[in-house]
């Protein structure tokens, strides 16, 4: 007879984070980890600051797929691709990296199998090869061959893209960033912050292109909406990502801009469940780590039989900006309201406010990010 | 006491300053702070911290 266990697909933060918390609670089920990756353990986070890190791809990795296997006495699969899910039989049918087709029975399945860099479109002549950075193997294709103090062209001046674009220019590269926003982490910041990190940026090296779009990408140069020529050796584009659904569709689980699931993270199936970006709860999609790991610990108490339903609170997140280090905590999806800012130069403080002026978000500069902490206890809970 | 860097955002727990706000007064060594306290910027558990040298 097969012993059901939990199976979780992906071995990203949300897939191994959910595996150790389970481990903590139950010793004895099961659990299978499945992964299109190597399953190297590694913190997604400092892939856009490796350089200042003095990392690569390999020197990311804080422990290989076996020792996570054997310190949490569960089995990792690597480089297995699931094929399809038979909601019917409860039975995963897969692809070894052989080629060889295998099957794989579940008691419990969890969806972690995250996102997509989303695929940048724009007019290009010849084949310019774009590249996407979301996880270890993205990273390693990227910094592949990445010519030292080459020109690299980022587009896409969010969180990601300007983590990314402050690390290389600190590494000597040649950084031109382009974002059709006025400013840098457009909404997440008020226009004062958002001048003061572009001024910043500016000041680390960086050539940017604000409120400009690429017209046009031809191999070695990218023309822009105004008519300027940027030349460049590689380019990476960091404008969102796209959640893997792929999978829950073809399973015909509910779906809409991620996997949808409840507040036991439980999907349109009840013994299938879904975490990190791939999900998308009542807060929304929200690609960050600190929702991520409380996902894990809810479900994995839930998966041990003890149901727990979802609790987010408040969500700082600090941007990896050494030029200009930045704190946020966005308000709670659809809330509206104005900024309000205090401080000056690079140590800003800037609270939005709802209709009755009560703080219901914030983004801090410079000195100021120390009351992040602080300031985020004062905020709404995002799932309360 | 040894600073503590979590692994998966390089958040620095300093021993002399603790964490007043979450209850871990200034002094508190890494090794005395409750095993359910979690990194207050990404939230990994204090598992994921480690001794940074020197």
């Amino acid at each position: 007879m097969t012993n059901r266990g939990v199976v979780i697909l992906g071995s990203g933060l949300g897939g191994y984070s959910l595996a150790r918390e389970f481990r903590k609670l139950d010793g004895q089920t099961p659990v299978t980890v499945i992964t299109a990756d190597g399953g190297d353990v590694y913190s997604k986070p400092m892939l856009s600051n490796a350089f200042a890190q003095g990392k690569d791809a390999r020197t990311l990795v804080n422990k290989g797929a076996s020792q996570i296997g054997a310190e949490l006495s569960m089995r990792v699969l690597a480089r297995h691709r699931v094929e399809a899910i038979d909601r019917t039989a409860k039975t995963l049918r897969l692809m070894g990296p052989d080629g060889a087709s295998l099957s794989l029975d579940y008691g419990r399945l969890v969806l972690a199998v995250g996102a997509d860099p989303r695929p940048y479109e724009v007019e290009q002549d010849g084949d310019v090869k774009i590249y996407g950075v979301n996880d270890l193997d993205d990273y390693a294709a990227w910094r592949d061959g990445l010519p030292e103090h080459g020109r690299l062209l980022l587009i896409g001046a969010g969180l990601i893209g300007s983590e990314f674009a402050n690390d290389l220019a600190d590494a000597g590269y040649q950084v031109t960033l382009v974002d059709p926003a006025p400013w840098p982490l457009g909404r997440l910041l008020p226009e004062s912050l958002g001048r003061d990190l572009a001024a910043a940026l500016v000041g680390a090296g960086m050539t940017l292109y604000l409120g400009h779009s690429v017209r046009r990408l031809s191999v070695g140069k990218a023309l822009l909406d105004d008519g300027t020529a940027v030349g460049f050796d590689r380019v990476l584009s960091a404008i969102g990502l796209v959640p893997r659904l792929s999978l829950a569709r073809q399973a015909g689980l509910a779906v809409d801009k991620g996997v949808v699931v409840d507040r036991l993270m439980r999907t349109s199936d009840n013994d299938i469940f879904a975490i990190g970006d791939c999900a998308q709860t009542a807060a929304g999609p929200l690609p960050f780590v600190l929702p991520l790991m409380a996902e894990a610990r809810s479900l994995a108490a839930t998966l041990a039989g003890k149901e727990s339903p979802l609790v987010l609170p408040a969500l700082p997140v600090v941007v990896k900006t050494p030029a200009l280090p930045i704190a946020v905590c966005p308000p709670p999806l659809g809330r509206s309201g104005r900024w309000s800012v205090d401080g000056d130069g690079r140590d800003r403080r800037a609270l939005f406010l709802d209709e009755a002026d009560h703080p219901i978000g914030f983004a801090l500069s410079g000195s100021r990010i120390a009351e992040r902490q602080s300031l985020a206890k004062m905020m709404p809970d995002l799932l309360s | 006491m040894k600073k503590y860097v979590c692994v998966v955002c390089n958040f620095v727990y300093d021993p002399v300053v603790g964490m007043p706000e979450d209850g871990i007064p200034a002094g508190t060594a890494f090794e005395a702070i409750p095993e359910t306290w979690s990194c207050p910027d990404c939230g990994v558990s204090k598992a994921d911290f480690e001794p940074i040298e020197g």
